[in-house]
C-alpha cells in the first residue's frame, strides 16, 4: 500500500515561471513541490543570457517587491549592468543585465533547495490527476504520484517542442532536453483552445576565437542599478560587452539560402514575436539597410561561450557558419551551438481566471511561456502571481488580484486575459497607461504593502521596507514645511517669476533646472536629508501632477474592476440582451464590468444590463 | 467625481429639450447659468445667460442628492428653443468648472450603482441608450465618408506615427531607432493642430458632410428608384443642386423637406452579380447606404440582396401604378401616388432626430476637437522643452489620441507597436 505524498501545491516545471511560483508558495506557508525534469537545469536562460529592460525590467522590480526571487538571483549573477533611458525620466528608465548563465543557475538551484517548505522533485509530470473534473494531484513516469488540489503548470517551451535548424527536425523543449509529449497528450484531451508560436535563438560563438580587440566595447554603468531593492551593488565581476555589425556580404549569403531557412521554407507553422526578428526577417524586410548591428554578451566569467544578439536564425548549420564569418571580428569564429526556432504549444489565456487559475479545470493554473508570454521575466511575474493564488486558495484566503492601474504584472494578466495573444507577448512600457505613476523606482511602494497583505513577504524584507518609508514620509514632511522664495531660487540657476510667491520645498524639486547638488549646498532643509531619499522625493514630485491628473481614469477603472460578475454567471436570463450579446458574453465569461466592457461588440447598454442584474434590490454596488 | 451633463433624451415634435446635468458641481453650474434657481423640486423660469448672451428662457428644476434621478444632486433645464439653442447651452456648460459630456447611459449607470433604478427600469431604457450609441456610431461613419472622411484618416495616420516615434525612443532606446525623433513628431503635431483648429472654427463646414441628412433609396435595378427620384424633386420642393456623386455609382440631390437639409441618394441597383465591376459599385452603394441616416427601400415584393432595414428605414413597395391592393406604403414614381404621405413620413422621422441626437452629437464632436487640441499643444511644449521629456510628450498625445477616439477610432498600442515594427528594424 503506498502512502501517496500530499502537497498543498505542485508546480511543474523549474524555469523561471516555475521557481518562482514554487518560491512564492512556499513564502506563503503552504507545503509545496516543485517537480523539474533535471534538477541542474533549474535556473537555466534558453535565450538571451540578460534580464530586464524597458518593461521587462519593471517586472523584476515587481517581483523583487513581493519577494520574489529573480531580482536577487540576477543581481548575484549580473556581469554588466545598464539602466537603459538613463537620460530620460525615471518613469522610462529600465534596469537591465548580463547574467553569467553558470552563476545564476547556482544561486537559483541554492535558493530553491534551500527554501524552507519547497521540496524539489526531479522526474517527468506524466500526466494531471482529476476527480470530478477538479484537480487531484499528478503523476509521475516512473508511477509515483503525487496528491494536490493546487496544480500550478509551468511547462515553458516543452509542450510538443519542436526545434528547426535549417530542415532539420528534433522534438526538443530547449537545446538539449526533451520535449514533454505525454502530458501534452492529457492536456490536449481537455480540450482547451490552444494555439502554435515559435521563437528564435542564435548560434552560440567560442570567445576565443572572436578578434575583440579591433570592436566596440560596451562597459556597464559606472553605478550599476541593481534589481533587488534589498540590495546595494553586484556581486560578481564587471565586464564589458562588444558591438559588431552585418555586412552586405552577410546579407548575400542569407538572402542565397533563405528557402533553406526552416521559417520561410515554410516548415514551421507558428507565428514568432515582431520585436525578435530573425536575421532572415531582417534582411528581407528591412533589405535597403546595408548593416545590422550585433551585440556580442559572454554568457560567463569562466565561459567562453558569447551570445551574438540581433543573428537570431533557423538557417542550415553549415550556412550560419558562412554568414558569421563574414561579420567584422568573426572571421574565424567557430559556432559552438547553432541558432534554431523552436515552435511549440500554448493555451489561450483568455481561458484563465485573473489569478492564472484555468476556468476550465478548477485548481489547475497555468503561467509562463504556455499562456502565450515571451521572455523570462514575463514567465516569473506570472509564475509569481499563479504561486501565491495557488497557495491561498488552498487554506482559504483571499485570492491576490493585480490591477492594471497598479502593477506592470497587472496589466500583463489583464491583457492575457482580456484580449488573448497573436504573438508571443512581451512587456513595453507603452503598454502601461499609467506608466507615469507606475514605475521602476516605486514597486516596493506598491507592491510590498499587497505581499504583506497576502503573507508573502519575509520579516527581512518587511522591515528595510518600512524603515524606507518612514525616512520618506519624514522627508516629505520635513519638505512640505520649508517655503524658498524666487529670489534664493533664482540665484542658483533656477528660473522662476521674481514676483511669484514663495514655494513649498518639496515642490520645487519638481522645477526645471531643480539640480540636488545646488539645492543641498543652497538650503539647509535639503542638506538635513539623506542623499537617496532626497533622490526619490524628487521623482516622486516630479510626476505628483500626473497622478493627479490621471486620478479620474484610475478610480474609473478600479471601479468598473471591482464589480464582479461571478463565475457561470447566467446571461440567458437578461431578457434585455440580445442572443448575440448573450453568447459573446457566455463564451468570454468575464470576471468583472471591466474585462466585460472589452469585448468586441459589447455596448454600454448591454453592460448596464449586466450591472443591473448583478445588484440586488437596495443595493448600492461597489464604487 | 466628475459632474456630467447631456441632453435626456426628448422624444417628438413638443420642441422641448431636457438638459440633464447631475454631479456635485451641478448646481454651482445651474446658478451660473440661470443666476437663481428655485427650491428644489419646484420648476421656475429662468433666463439662461453666458458669455453675455441670452441664450433661452428655460423652465428649471432642481433635485438634491438622493431625491432625484440619479441619486446625485440634479438640474434639468427644459429648453425650447430649437437645436441651436440647445447647442448654445451645451457649450455654455462645457465652459463650467468640473463638468463634462456625458457618456452614453452615464447617467442610468450612476442612477443603478446609487441604488435608484432596478433592473426592470434599466431594460426600460437599454432602447434608448442603444440608440444614442447607434447615433454617435453613425456620426462617426458619416464623417468618414467623401472628403472629410479621408482628412480623418489621415488623422489616425499621423497620430499613429507620432506616437509610434515616441515610443519607439523609449522602448526600443538601446536599438537602432533615432535618436532625435522630434523634428518629425513637431512636425505631425503642428498640422494635426493645425487641421483641427480649422474643424473647431467650422471653417470647413462647406467641406463637412451636410449639415442634414441623408436618405439613401435603395432597391433592385428595375424597382423605379430613380423615377421616384425624379418624382420627388419635382414636388414641392427647393432643389438646390444636383450633384453627379463622386462615382457614377451613386447620385445625389439636396433638397428640403419640412425645412430641414436633405440629400437623396440614388444607390446603384442591387442584385447578384458575377460582373466584378458591377459588384464593386454595389458594393460602394452599400456602404454608402449603410453610413446614411435612413433608408428607403424600394421593392417589388422581394428582399434586397446585401442589406436589411434598419430603425426608421421605410420599406414601400414601388411601382403602385401598376399594382391594386397591399398592406403599407406603396408610391408611384410615375403618377405620383403615395408620393406626399411618403415625403410627410420622412420628414417626420428626421425633424425627431434633430431634436435630440444632433445637437448633441455636433457639441460631442466639439469638444472632442477642442480637448485634442489642448493636449497637443501640451505634447508640443513638452517636446521643444530642451530637457524634453518624452514619456510627459507621449502621455499628452495619448490623451488627445483618446479625446479623438470617437472620430479615428480608438488607437490602441498594437497600433503604435505595428508602426514601430514596420520603420524599423528591431531586434536584438
Amino acid at each position: 500500500m503506498f502512502h501517496v505524498k500530499h502537497y498543498d501545491v505542485i508546480v511543474i516545471g523549474g524555469g523561471h515561471a516555475g521557481a518562482e511560483a514554487a518560491a512564492a508558495a512556499a513564502r506563503m506557508g503552504v507545503s509545496t513541490a516543485l517537480v523539474t525534469l533535471r534538477v541542474e537545469t533549474l535556473g537555466a536562460m534558453s535565450c538571451n543570457p540578460a534580464i530586464g529592460g524597458l518593461g521587462k525590467g519593471h517586472l523584476v522590480r515587481e517581483i523583487d517587491a513581493l519577494d520574489g526571487v529573480m531580482g536577487r538571483m540576477a543581481d548575484r549573477a549580473g556581469i554588466q549592468f545598464r539602466l537603459l533611458n538613463r537620460r530620460k525620466g525615471p518613469a522610462v528608465q529600465g534596469p537591465r543585465a548580463q547574467i553569467d548563465r553558470r552563476l545564476y543557475r547556482e544561486a537559483m538551484r541554492a535558493e530553491l533547495l534551500a527554501t524552507p517548505g519547497l521540496e524539489v522533485i526531479e522526474g517527468e509530470v506524466a500526466g494531471l490527476r482529476l476527480v470530478g473534473g477538479k484537480v487531484a494531484g499528478v503523476v509521475l513516469a516512473s508511477g509515483v504520484e503525487l496528491a494536490s488540489g493546487r496544480v500550478v503548470l509551468t511547462a515553458g517551451t516543452f509542450l510538443n517542442g519542436v526545434i528547426h535548424i535549417g530542415d532539420r527536425q528534433m522534438s526538443g523543449g530547449r537545446m538539449g532536453d526533451s520535449p514533454s509529449r505525454v502530458l501534452a497528450v492529457q492536456l490536449a484531451e481537455l480540450a482547451l483552445p490552444v494555439g502554435r508560436l515559435k521563437t528564435g535563438t542564435p548560434p552560440r560563438l567560442d570567445g576565443r576565437t572572436i578578434d575583440w580587440a579591433r570592436l566596440e566595447s560596451q562597459p556597464g554603468d559606472e553605478h550599476p542599478a541593481v534589481f533587488s531593492f534589498l540590495n546595494r551593488a553586484p556581486e560578481a565581476r564587471q565586464i564589458s560587452c562588444g558591438i559588431t555589425h552585418t555586412s552586405e556580404a552577410t546579407h548575400q549569403i542569407v538572402r542565397d539560402n533563405l528557402d533553406r531557412s526552416a521559417m520561410y521554407g515554410g516548415h514551421i507553422e507558428g507565428v514568432g514575436p515582431r520585436y525578435c526578428p530573425s536575421i532572415e526577417d531582417k534582411v528581407v524586410r528591412f533589405a535597403d539597410k546595408t548593416s545590422h548591428q550585433v551585440f556580442l554578451e559572454p554568457e560567463g566569467l569562466d565561459d567562453p561561450t558569447v551570445y551574438p544578439n540581433g543573428l537570431s536564425t533557423s538557417l542550415p548549420e553549415e550556412v550560419q557558419s558562412a554568414y558569421i564569418r563574414t561579420i567584422p571580428g568573426l572571421e574565424q569564429t567557430v559556432i559552438l551551438q547553432p541558432g534554431y526556432a523552436i515552435e511549440y504549444d500554448y493555451f489561450d489565456p483568455r481561458g484563465l481566471h485573473r489569478t492564472l487559475e484555468t476556468r476550465a479545470v478548477p485548481g489547475l493554473y497555468f503561467a509562463g511561456q504556455i499562456n502565450g508570454t515571451t521572455g523570462y521575466e514575463e514567465a516569473g511575474a506570472q509564475g509569481l502571481v499563479a504561486g501565491l493564488n495557488a497557495a491561498a486558495a488552498s487554506c482559504g484566503r483571499t485570492p491576490v488580484e493585480f490591477s492594471r492601474t497598479g502593477s506592470y504584472i497587472g496589466v500583463m494578466i489583464d491583457d492575457l486575459t482580456s484580449r488573448g495573444v497573436t504573438e508571443p507577448y512581451r512587456m513595453f512600457t507603452s503598454r502601461a497607461e499609467f506608466r507615469l505613476t507606475v514605475r521602476a523606482d516605486n514597486a516596493d511602494r506598491r507592491l510590498t504593502p499587497v505581499g504583506l497583505q497576502a503573507g508573502c513577504v519575509s520579516d527581512a524584507r518587511r522591515g528595510a521596507f518600512e524603515a524606507k518609508v518612514e525616512a520618506l514620509e519624514a522627508g516629505r514632511a520635513a519638505l512640505d514645511s520649508v517655503l524658498i522664495g524666487p529670489k534664493a531660487l533664482n540665484s542658483i540657476g533656477i528660473a522662476v517669476s521674481k514676483d511669484g510667491g514663495k514655494r513649498r520645498a518639496y515642490d520645487i524639486l519638481s522645477l526645471p533646472g531643480a539640480e540636488l547638488p545646488d539645492l543641498v549646498s543652497a538650503f539647509p532643509e535639503f542638506a538635513a536629508l539623506d542623499f537617496d531619499v532626497l533622490e526619490q522625493l524628487q521623482i516622486d514630485s516630479t510626476y505628483d501632477q500626473y497622478a493627479d491628473r490621471q486620478a479620474k481614469e484610475v478610480a474609473d477603472l478600479r471601479r468598473q474592476e471591482s464589480q464582479r460578475i461571478p463565475s457561470g454567471f447566467d446571461y440567458s436570463r437578461i431578457s434585455g440582451l440580445s442572443n448575440e450579446m448573450k453568447q459573446k458574453l457566455s463564451r468570454a465569461q468575464p470576471d468583472s464590468i471591466l474585462q466585460a466592457s472589452r469585448i468586441e461588440g459589447v455596448t454600454p447598454a448591454a453592460l448596464l444590463l449586466v450591472l443591473a442584474c448583478l445588484r440586488k434590490p437596495g443595493d448600492r454596488l461597489a464604487g | 467625481m466628475d459632474t456630467i451633463y447631456a441632453l435626456a433624451t426628448a422624444r417628438g415634435r413638443s420642441g422641448l429639450a431636457v438638459v440633464r446635468i447631475s454631479g456635485p458641481a451641478a448646481f454651482a453650474a445651474g446658478l451660473a447659468l440661470c443666476g437663481s434657481l428655485p427650491a428644489p423640486r419646484v420648476a421656475g423660469l429662468r433666463r439662461l445667460n453666458w458669455g453675455g448672451e441670452l441664450l433661452d428662457e428655460a423652465l428649471v428644476l432642481g433635485f438634491v442628492e438622493g431625491a432625484s434621478f440619479t441619486g446625485e444632486p440634479v438640474v434639468e433645464l427644459h429648453c425650447h428653443g430649437g437645436p441651436a439653442v440647445v447647442g448654445a447651452v451645451l457649450r455654455a456648460l462645457s465652459d463650467q468648472p468640473g463638468l463634462r459630456l456625458a457618456e452614453a447611459g452615464e447617467f442610468t449607470r450612476r442612477a443603478l450603482e446609487n441604488g435608484v433604478l432596478d433592473l426592470a427600469q434599466v431594460e426600460g431604457l437599454a432602447d434608448l441608450i442603444d440608440a444614442e450609441t447607434e447615433a454617435q456610431r453613425r456620426q462617426a461613419v458619416r464623417v468618414l465618408s467623401g472628403s472629410v472622411g479621408q482628412k480623418v484618416d489621415g488623422w489616425r495616420r499621423d497620430l499613429i506615427r507620432a506616437g509610434a516615434l515616441l515610443e519607439a525612443t523609449i522602448d526600443f532606446a538601446d536599438e537602432d531607432v533615432p535618436v532625435d525623433v522630434s523634428p518629425e513628431v513637431l512636425s505631425l503635431i503642428d498640422g494635426l493642430m493645425a487641421d483641427l483648429g480649422r474643424e473647431a472654427a467650422g471653417v470647413t463646414a462647406a467641406e463637412r458632410i451636410r449639415d442634414g441628412f441623408e436618405v439613401a433609396i435603395v432597391g433592385a435595378p428595375n424597382a423605379g428608384k430613380s423615377t421616384l427620384l425624379n418624382q420627388l424633386a419635382g414636388r414641392e420642393a427647393a432643389i438646390t443642386s444636383e450633384i453627379a456623386g463622386t462615382t457614377r455609382d451613386v447620385i445625389e440631390v439636396r433638397m428640403e423637406i419640412a425645412g430641414l437639409p436633405v440629400t437623396f441618394l440614388d444607390t446603384a441597383g442591387l442584385r447578384d452579380t458575377e460582373d466584378r465591376l458591377e459588384q464593386a459599385g454595389i458594393d460602394r452603394a452599400l456602404a454608402r447606404a449603410e453610413a446614411a441616416d435612413l433608408r428607403l427601400f424600394l421593392t417589388d415584393g422581394d428582399a434586397i440582396p446585401g442589406l436589411e432595414p434598419f430603425g426608421d428605414d421605410l420599406v414601400v413597395l414601388g411601382k403602385a401604378d401598376t399594382r391594386s391592393g397591399g398592406s403599407g406604403l406603396a408610391v408611384s414614381g410615375k403618377t405620383g401616388a403615395g408620393v406626399p404621405e411618403l415625403m410627410a413620413r420622412i420628414g417626420e422621422i428626421l425633424v425627431e432626430r434633430v431634436g435630440s441626437a444632433g445637437a448633441l452629437v455636433r457639441e460631442r464632436h466639439r469638444v472632442a476637437v477642442t480637448t485634442a487640441i489642448a493636449a497637443l499643444a501640451e505634447s508640443r511644449a513638452e517636446v521643444v522643452r530642451p530637457d524634453s521629456r518624452v514619456e510627459l510628450a507621449a502621455e499628452h498625445l495619448r490623451r488627445a489620441v483618446r479625446a479623438l477616439d470617437a472620430l479615428v477610432g480608438r488607437v490602441d498600442v498594437d497600433d503604435l507597436l505595428g508602426e514601430i515594427f514596420a520603420s524599423f528594424c528591431i531586434g536584438k
